[in-house]
């Protein structure tokens, strides 16, 4: 049986997800996961014991870079999209502690 | 009242590691620089970009992770930690959970106690986030990515440190682990090594685990004794009002020397680790980890034996050589050119090291060869030089590396040997200080300095202040 | 004079390298097209006219002084708009990024540059590439030019819908559960997923990073060859991209298929499927068999479970992924917020479509402690059974023939209700994107309606020119049949 989802695990989503959902939208919300999560929940009729979970496809390992400087400066590209752009560094505004 | 409690302490260390270049991209790591000046899409977290293991990383991290006593995961992978902060640019760091490159190893250490081994629990390699700058007086805060991406090792250990005594041997042990093998310079001022220390407190005698709090913000070995000490009365103070220590990240404040704890609602601290599908996994195979094995070089306890055997050097000598990596490999290069090994030592522990301090300097930034500290060493042994001229010329040699040999001749500084000419001046020094001279065979053995100093003057330095002393003792009496 | 939009993409490069086209003139003629069409079909985002203009301007030049001789020199192309183009806005379709112009280009335009290739436009796609219809686009749906009122499929239905409507000769599509072989189905239009990591994903606004692919959508199968050999190669800038053996792919197109082994797995055809597309199935198999393959059923299981497993790895990516869209460094940032992680929640959610936000939270959940094993593992492991599944269906077989889509083209409008229903439209192809499988789209007609009908061939990994060659044959075969 597919997991309960209730108002506190779309809350809970909702902190790690960094999203805000009005009382509307969360009810939409727990509606639709629990609804993915019944379909998803087919995958506990395949016996998959012994199987490893198979993260990469592909038989590539270490793919890698030589330690050498190529990058130079690129702060203005960098910065070119910034929201905000405070003497070449990124303004967020303060974190409310 | 009247219970003993043990402390008992873990530590998290952060390395960052000494690499030209981040760990995913070939930004430089070059500290300094204008903000953003070392960025590129892949360490500002662009849309489309993706990350690229700087193989140098998984060298040194491995080099360590041996050094350390640790297995070395030969197949490892990477997995990405989600949290949301601004220093950290995709808003998930690419670390390694679950299967982390070293395990299980050990560090032994020495304290007053005697010796004791601190397990280490794991070694991964991590990127380190960006730099959050707070204006107080502003409500923004503002983002530097140049830190971003920089190549971390984190060094996990077992509970087993008991005292901030503990806890610094294993932390320079650690370091000096890093610095021998040139993996890092380890620097807690200059956040080239950060310590997070886990502790707990339980009765003496138990075998359970207390609650444990993670502090923060320890920057110097000073600054950790200080949050040991602490943290340790804070706990056993909870404990004995009956109240519950929290497990908290507390965030230490050296100057008030107190910590707080840095909590934050916003956060579930769920960090959702899964294996990052934009990096393959590293196989170290058998011949490449026999490589990274050979290449770690003879670490300091081995080496302080060795001088001590080899060498016949005290004890205490050894310990001030070895110190660092640097150092170690100046004097066995003097040496090797034939310099005498205790002379060698003298020139490095007392005069270099003098010099050092007085620059603010490192020994990475010593600038003389070996051969010239050997050249400097044959004069002086061989008296062409005399002892005021000799530190004279490694002072300039310290500054400069000039050719001692060269410096002296062209500056005539020899020491004039001609026993002839010093009788000629000694004689000239005795006839101008009669009052002195009387001084001196009426008992006041003191004044001889005087005289021996004027036979210098006259000789503008170059004489032997030994041989002068002798010649006018003689004369004298 | 002939219409050049009517024309194949290696047709009008041919008539450029021989001067008898102007890649100016090849320009204006999809842009007339495009002007004319666009206020119905709505396949682009952007067009961007300028850059496109002063590119041709050099291309042609250096086409004179025969500096280029790519075989799709001169040649227009669009470009979904989650592959980055410099100097170009690229938005993902996404309110959060509607204002955002890379820096730099994707490997793959950087490839489509070299080769003096003319890139007209960003195309129109479901945000962030999460969707079957391009229906959740924040620059509105777009219609499917072989079937108005209905959608063109997704997420590449723009591309898919720009060659169709004679818009743009070929497109860039990017494929993570099907979305360049199903909107290429439900346009009429050719559609190719590469192998995994034959083509670069560097500079792709990544959805499902274990699952995308870049690959070429074109009018036929020829074309589609000829733009996959300019993109596809090893990069070093993603360390997932591999070297293919061979990358010759246009050179397949015209090889026998005699003894070519096809096989059609029984339960792809069962209940469920559309019968005309079924049969469209069972006719392509009898077109090959006549050219000398040799055709027949077997059973390949796990149908049933892809979908799940593909939904809980892609969302559980996807929600990584797009965490770096924060309103810090680019993008939307939402006004008047109190503090951080106020703005974080606000940009997000203001910024992010519905279906994006529902998939986002189901990837974080399906991460978060406690549900990691039953849902991400169990998912993991799943795939790679589907993986073995493959393995030793080509042990048999060369090519494995499947329909592309359970249905036509549904109706404007018709799917956003039902989300599940919405995914199972990608039952015949997601599978590939969990094995890593290289697989075509080809047109075979159209329904009782008009709606195009498509048929998907799958081969093993890295065998593009197997598929190419089958593709070819059937195309062929079918035109004179």
């Amino acid at each position: 049986m597919a997991e309960k989802i209730t108002d506190e695990t779309v809350e809970y989503v909702g902190i790690l997800a960094k999203l805000s959902l009005n009382e509307e939208e969360k009810k939409q919300a727990a509606a639709d996961m629990q609804k993915m999560l019944d379909h998803i929940d087919k995958l506990n009729e395949l016996d998959t014991s012994g199987v490893e979970p198979m993260s990469h496809i592909l038989k590539v390992n270490n793919v890698f870079r030589e330690d050498v400087v190529t990058n130079g400066d690129a702060r203005e590209d960098m910065l070119a999209n910034a929201p905000e752009n405070i003497e070449g560094q990124y303004g967020v505004p303060k974190t409310v502690e | 009242m009247g219970r003993e409690y043990e402390t008992v302490i873990g530590l998290e260390v952060h390395v960052e590691l000494a690499t030209a270049t981040k760990i995913f991209c070939a930004c430089s790591t070059k500290f300094g620089g204008e903000p953003n000046t070392h960025t590129c899409p892949v360490c500002t977290g662009m849309p489309g970009s993706l990350p690229v293991l700087n193989k140098q990383v998984v060298e040194y991290a491995c080099a360590v992770g041996l050094a350390a006593g640790c297995h070395i995961n030969q197949v490892c992978k990477f997995d990405r930690k989600n949290y949301f902060y601004p220093d950290n640019p995709q808003n998930y760091q690419i670390s390694q959970l679950y299967v982390p490159i070293c395990q299980d190893g050990r560090i032994e250490i020495e304290t007053s106690e005697g010796k004791k081994y601190v397990r280490i629990h794991e070694i991964h390699m991590e990127e380190d986030a960006g730099k959050l700058i707070h204006d107080e007086y502003d409500d923004h805060s503002y983002v530097d990515f140049n830190r971003s991406g920089v190549p971390l090792i984190e060094i996990v250990s077992e509970p087993d440190m008991r005292s901030a005594e503990e806890v610094i041997a294993y932390l320079e042990q650690l370091r000096m682990i890093a610095q021998y093998i040139g993996a890092s310079d380890c620097k807690l001022q200059e956040g080239s090594m950060r310590a997070d220390v886990n502790l707990s407190v339980r009765e003496k005698g138990s075998t359970e685990f207390g609650t444990r709090t993670e502090m923060k913000n320890l920057n110097s070995f000073k600054a950790i004794a200080r949050a040991i000490e602490g943290e340790r009365s804070r706990q056993i103070d909870l404990i004995e009002a009956g109240k519950p220590v929290i497990q908290e990240t507390r965030r230490w404040d050296d100057t008030k020397e107190y910590s707080y704890p840095m909590r934050s609602k916003e956060d579930a601290k769920d960090y959702r680790y899964f294996p990052d599908p934009d990096l393959p996994p590293v196989c170290i195979d058998d011949e490449w980890l026999e490589e990274i094995r050979n290449s770690i070089p003879e670490l300091r306890p081995a080496k302080m034996e060795r001088y001590i055997k080899e060498f016949g050097l005290p004890e205490y000598d050894a310990g001030i050589l070895t110190g660092t990596k640097k150092l170690a490999d100046i004097f066995e290069e003097t040496v090797s050119l034939g310099a005498n090994p205790k002379k060698a030592s003298n020139w490095l522990m007392v005069e270099t090291l003098r010099l050092l301090k007085e620059n603010s300097e490192e020994p990475e930034d010593i600038r003389f060869s070996p051969q010239h500290l050997a050249d400097l060493i044959e004069l002086a042994g061989s008296g062409a030089v005399n002892s005021t001229v000799a530190k004279e010329v490694f002072e300039k040699m310290y500054a400069s590396d000039i050719d001692p040999k060269a410096y002296v001749e062209e500056h005539g500084l020899k020491t004039v040997n001609d026993a002839g000419a010093l009788e000629a001046v000694v004689d000239k020094v005795i006839e101008n200080n009669p009052k002195v001279v009387e001084e001196f065979r009426g008992g006041k053995e003191k004044v001889l300095g005087f005289l021996v100093g004027q036979v210098m003057k006259e000789m503008k330095g170059k004489a032997d202040p030994k041989s002068a002393g002798e010649m006018l003792k003689s004369k004298l009496s | 004079m002939a219409d050049i939009t009517k024309m194949t993409a290696l047709q009008i490069a041919s008539g450029i390298h021989a001067g008898e086209l102007s890649v100016k003139e090849v320009l204006d003629a999809f842009y007339a097209s495009a002007d004319e069409k666009e206020p119905k079909v709505n396949a682009f985002i952007t067009l961007s006219k300028e850059e496109a203009y002063a590119q041709a301007e050099n291309v042609q030049a250096d086409i004179d002084k025969g500096i280029i001789a790519s075989p799709l020199a001169g040649v227009p192309v669009a470009v979904k708009d989650n592959i980055s183009t410099k100097g170009i806005r690229t938005t993902c379709a996404s309110k959060i990024l509607y204002n955002y112009v890379p820096v730099f280009d994707a490997f793959v335009t950087e490839r489509l540059k070299n080769a003096g290739m003319i890139i007209t436009g960003k195309t129109n796609m479901d945000e962030f590439a999460m969707g079957s219809t391009t229906e959740t686009s924040f620059f509105g749906p777009t219609d499917n030019p072989n079937a108005p009122g209905h959608v063109p499929g997704g997420s590449s239905g723009g591309s898919c819908a720009a060659v169709a409507a004679f818009e743009a000769p070929l497109a860039l599509g990017s494929d993570t559960g099907g979305s360049i072989r199903q909107p290429a189905a439900y346009c009429g239009v050719t559609g190719l997923k590469p192998t995994y990591g034959a083509v670069s994903r560097y500079g792709l606004i990544a959805y499902g990073s274990s699952l995308d692919q870049i690959g070429p959508v074109a009018k036929d199968v020829k074309d589609c060859a000829a733009l996959l050999e300019i993109i596809a190669g090893k990069d070093v800038q993603d360390s997932t991209s591999v070297q293919p053996e061979e990358t010759d792919y246009l050179t397949a197109a015209g090889m026998p298929v005699k003894g070519l082994r096809v096989g059609i797995p029984k339960e792809y055809l069962r209940e469920g499927l559309q019968p005309e597309i079924r049969d469209a199935v069972l006719k392509a198999a009898e077109v090959l068999a006549a050219a000398g393959a040799d055709v027949s059923e077997f059973s390949l299981g796990m149908l049933d479970y892809a979908i799940p497993a593909y939904y809980v790895i892609a969302s559980a990516e996807a929600s990584s992924n797009l965490e770096r869209f924060d309103g810090v460094k680019y993008g939307y940032r939402a006004s008047d917020v109190n503090g951080l992680h106020d703005m974080y929640k606000k940009t997000r959610s203001e910024g992010f479509g519905a279906e994006v936000k529902r998939r986002i939270m189901l990837g974080s959940f399906v991460l978060s402690s406690g549900y990691y094993d039953a849902y991400y593992l169990k998912a993991l492991r799943t795939k790679a059974l589907i993986k073995k599944a493959f393995d030793e269906a080509f042990e048999h077989f060369d090519v494995i023939l499947s329909p592309a889509a359970p249905t036509t083209a549904p109706v404007l409008g018709g799917s956003l209700a039902d989300p599940i229903k919405m995914y199972l439209s990608d039952i015949y192809t997601v599978s590939l994107n969990l094995a890593g499988l290289p697989g075509i789209t080809v047109p075979c007609g159209t329904d009782r309606e008009g709606l195009p009908v498509g048929i998907q061939m799958v081969g093993d990994c890295f065998t593009e020119k197997t598929l190419i060659k089958a593709a070819y044959a059937y195309e062929q075969a079918a035109k004179e049949a």
